[in-house]
């Protein structure tokens, strides 16, 4: 099946890029002693730009239902907080919803499967349809579905969730090309100053003095890289570039 | 039916990091060559700085997929079921030479004596139980001129820290003496990196910039790196990674006596009545052709260097080509380089670019740097302090125990702590051993119907006792630099498909355990080369390619100055 890309317009950018900068987060946070609520902010503290996203827009490859409920996980694996944006805003579940047409769609009966056992353990763990949890019972079950203790999916829950959080992170911080990480909202979190082609020794002492301006641009905003090598290519490893770098998981990628 | 090509001098078989050294010499020194390539050809236009389609999504397999369709499968040992495994080389014109990290090594003059030194210095009895270790057949004295061709022909940054035996403390204090200093500067360095050199220092240790077959400014008429951070895994977009697709085949070509062939598969080498190499066989599209020549070069990845020698079989040789020695696929193993230190450290790192060949080395407890009289292992490791972060892979940072991988307290975390990470890569020696071997599977084919190699191999005691040590020197220097929390990789375990991948085809004086003899020429198949990691009968604490290409230059050359011998028909 052919992935049709789509590209990112310049105009996006430019729509994106006035009130990001501003709550572009790269000032440290103390951690943990005060916990975010789990209830997801709302557009109090959210740009108005952030949220004029086509909100209706159809998936491609995902059922309505599905579709419904990964929009509800991912949204509880990376949520819209008191931090800024999460996975909803960065249009994860489009990015998952198109790769399974393509580079990932040797998973698209694992995410059916998942995510109708995913349901149905709600309906049997906590009365209701996992769409009618609130976000402290939806996190109820997914930390079961993480453990491997949710019932009902064909062997552990585990591996469906691994799959789903690996590809959610995909979507959050991979290229916007793909269709997720919209509005640059991921690179922002970590606090990725951007694609660029060059980085002198000026920028990285730049870089070091926390005076890099964040370059919000797509790779294949920069001209000259063919794009069709962006779909060509089907290997699906699950999701799991999730080494720091590539030099211990099953010996593969190695330096040279 | 086979079409039967015109003859030729000789064919050179794949145009990776070995084969592309290869047919430069070969051709100037006027003989007609032909390079046969799974792959196609790619360009900067192809190497966008794109995380998914580099590191998610694989390497893309523009040209050919023909490393997955014959990915290995791995056992541990002969005693349990293969599985199947990755493959994680590319084809390509300059193979995998346009996406890896290009560190650019010399190995150390130990390493190619590490049975007559270990038993000077400590006694025979040192040498692992089990390993099939050899001396090379030479010192590093025979090999320095070609690693001072490569560096130079390729290209190579770096800092020389021994030039005719004078010691210069910029550099590596433990490498061999070399003839003259790196043609480039090194890369330059991060202000992390400065600070963990600082903390090597203050531990008494020696740090120094590695060297990499990359531009540190222009050379060739090729640009200077541009530090974009998606180096790893990912080809260069100004032509600044040294691959063979950039060097030494562009020149091989212009001298009008090379050609490549691109997307065909080789299916045997063929042998004449007298035993000798004749030419190939491939298929281009479906179609057979016979490339028939004067001298072969094998010059694949090990893996597919042992493969396609044990599926050549004939009268002369029925058990495979160059193998009636059963050596063929013997002496495997895979570099221990897994078993790794993560440390977290309480301010940003500012790793977001560089590359991977970028950073500080510690040799000090590399190789027989360090008086082991009274540890239970030989050899080391090389300590390395690099630049790589990508966003996804970021993100998949570990959380050292203080927060879960999802949700609002996950998302603290990582805003905190995406550029606070870092990861070690720590080359360790790895020795062969009796029981770890190459051989091919009796079940998994390739689309073709031919059986994919099968690898047996485990990292044994004295390699695992090599990366737990590593992992203490690792740590030691982590805190010293102000890591809060250091995690470690477990040790040991099966050796998975590698891009360091050594031994199957080995180098020796000793037919009887040996493949190919001083020369990288077959001591069955007189004018059968070998080229590539496969002839590598130890792997030191550093990366191989620079070694291979050294060979793979001294080969050709010696083909030149016998060709009387080697290339003509008796």
């Amino acid at each position: 099946m052919d992935e049709q890309p789509r590209v990112i317009t310049r105009r996006d950018i430019l729509r994106g890029a006035g009130l990001i900068g501003a709550a572009a987060v790269t000032t440290p946070v103390i951690l943990l002693s005060t916990p975010a609520p789990a209830e997801p902010l709302v557009p109090a503290q959210v740009p108005a730009a952030r949220t004029a996203i086509p909100a209706l827009e159809a998936f491609e490859n995902l059922t309505a239902t599905e579709a419904d409920l990964l929009e509800a996980v991912v949204d509880r694996l990376i949520p819209s907080d008191a931090l800024g944006p999460g996975a909803k805003e960065a249009r994860v579940a489009h990015y998952i919803d198109r790769a399974l047409g393509g580079a990932l769609a040797s998973s698209r009966q694992a995410y059916a499967a998942g995510l109708s056992a995913l349901d149905a353990y709600s309906r049997t763990s906590r009365g209701s349809s996992f769409l009618e949890l609130s976000p402290t019972d939806r996190d109820a079950v997914l930390v079961d579905c993480e453990a491997g203790g949710a019932t009902g999916f064909a062997g552990s829950s585990a591996p469906f969730f691994n799959m789903v959080l690996g590809h959610t992170r995909q979507g959050m911080f991979g290229d916007p090309y793909y269709g997720g990480n919209a509005n640059f909202v991921g690179w922002d979190l970590l606090g990725y100053p951007g694609v660029r082609t060059l980085v002198s020794a000026a920028d990285q002492k730049s870089l070091e003095a926390n005076q890099l301006k964040p370059n919000r641009k797509s790779a294949y905003d920069y001209v000259g890289f063919t794009k069709a090598t962006a779909r060509h290519d089907t290997h699906d490893d699950s999701g799991d570039d999730t080494a720091a770098h590539e030099s211990e998981p099953k010996e593969r990628a190695r330096g040279d | 039916m086979a079409t039967r090509l015109k003859d030729t001098d000789v064919v050179v078989i794949g145009l990776g990091a070995a084969g592309g050294i290869a047919v430069l010499p070969l051709a100037q020194a006027g003989l007609e060559v032909i390079g046969l390539e799974a792959g196609g050809a790619m360009t900067r236009r192809d190497f966008a700085p794109d995380e998914i389609r580099n590191n998610v999504r694989g390497w893309p397999m523009l040209t050919s997929h023909k490393t997955k369709q014959e990915a290995p499968t791995v056992r541990a040992t002969a005693a349990t079921d293969a599985v199947q495994g990755g493959h994680p080389m590319m084809n390509a014109v300059g193979g995998t030479s346009l996406h890896y990290w290009a560190q650019h090594w010399r190995l150390n003059p130990w390493d190619f004596k590490v049975v007559s030194e270990t038993t000077r210095r400590y006694g025979a009895s040192r040498v692992p139980k089990g390993s099939t270790v050899e001396d090379w057949p030479f010192g590093y004295d025979e090999i320095e001129s070609y690693y001072d061709k490569i560096e130079y022909e390729v290209g190579v940054s770096g800092q020389a820290g021994n030039v005719n035996g004078k010691l210069d403390p910029r550099g590596n204090p433990f490498e061999g003496p070399r003839r003259r200093g790196y043609p480039m500067p090194p890369l330059r360095w991060t202000a992390f990196h400065e600070k963990m050199a600082g903390a090597a220092r203050s531990l008494g240790w020696q740090p120094f910039p590695g060297p990499a077959a990359i531009n540190s400014r222009s050379y060739q008429n090729r640009s200077g790196c541009m530090y974009h951070g998606f180096c790893n895994t990912g080809g260069c977009h100004v032509d600044a990674k040294n691959s063979t697709a950039v060097t030494t085949i562009p020149r091989a070509q212009a001298t009008g006596r090379f050609a490549a062939v691109t997307g065909v598969i080789v299916t045997s080498i063929n042998v004449d009545g007298e035993g000798r190499a004749s030419g190939v066989t491939y298929m281009n599209n479906g179609e057979e052709f016979i490339q028939p020549a004067k001298v072969v070069l094998l010059a694949c990845y090990t893996y597919e260097n042992v493969r396609l020698l044990l599926l050549s079989r004939s009268a002369a040789y029925p058990k495979g080509l160059s193998n009636n020695h059963a050596q063929v696929g013997r002496h495997y193993f895979s570099h221990h380089t897994g078993a790794p230190v993560t440390a977290l450290f309480p301010f940003d790192i500012k790793a977001w670019y560089g590359l991977p060949a970028q950073g500080v080395a510690v040799d000090n407890w590399a190789d027989d740097n360090f008086d082991h009289s009274s540890l239970d292992f030989i050899g080391g490791c090389n300590l390395w302090a690099m630049s790589d972060r990508r966003p996804i892979a970021a993100s998949g940072m570990s959380t050292f125990g203080i927060a879960p991988n999802w949700g609002s307290p996950w998302k603290a975390f990582i805003r905190q702590n995406a550029d606070r990470a870092h990861g070690s890569y720590i080359q360790k020696t790895t020795l062969p051993y009796e029981d770890n071997f190459l051989d091919l599977d009796p079940v998994v084919k390739d689309p073709l119907g031919l059986p994919v190699i099968r690898i047996t191999g485990e990292f044994k005691d004295n390699e695992q006792k090599i990366a737990m040590f590593a992992q203490d020197k690792m740590e030691q220097w982590y805190r010293a630099a102000g890591a809060i929390a250091v995690q470690r990789g477990p040790v040991g375990g099966p050796m998975a498909a590698s891009t360091h991948a050594y031994g199957g085809t080995r180098m020796g004086d000793n037919r009887e355990t040996n493949v190919v003899d001083r020369w990288g020429m077959s001591h069955e198949v007189p004018n059968l080369g070998i080229l590539g990691g496969s002839v590598m009968g130890t792997s030191g604490a550093h990366n191989p390619t620079h070694t291979i290409q050294a060979l793979a230059w001294r080969t050709a050359d010696h083909i030149i100055k016998n060709w009387k011998s080697i290339g003509t028909t008796a």
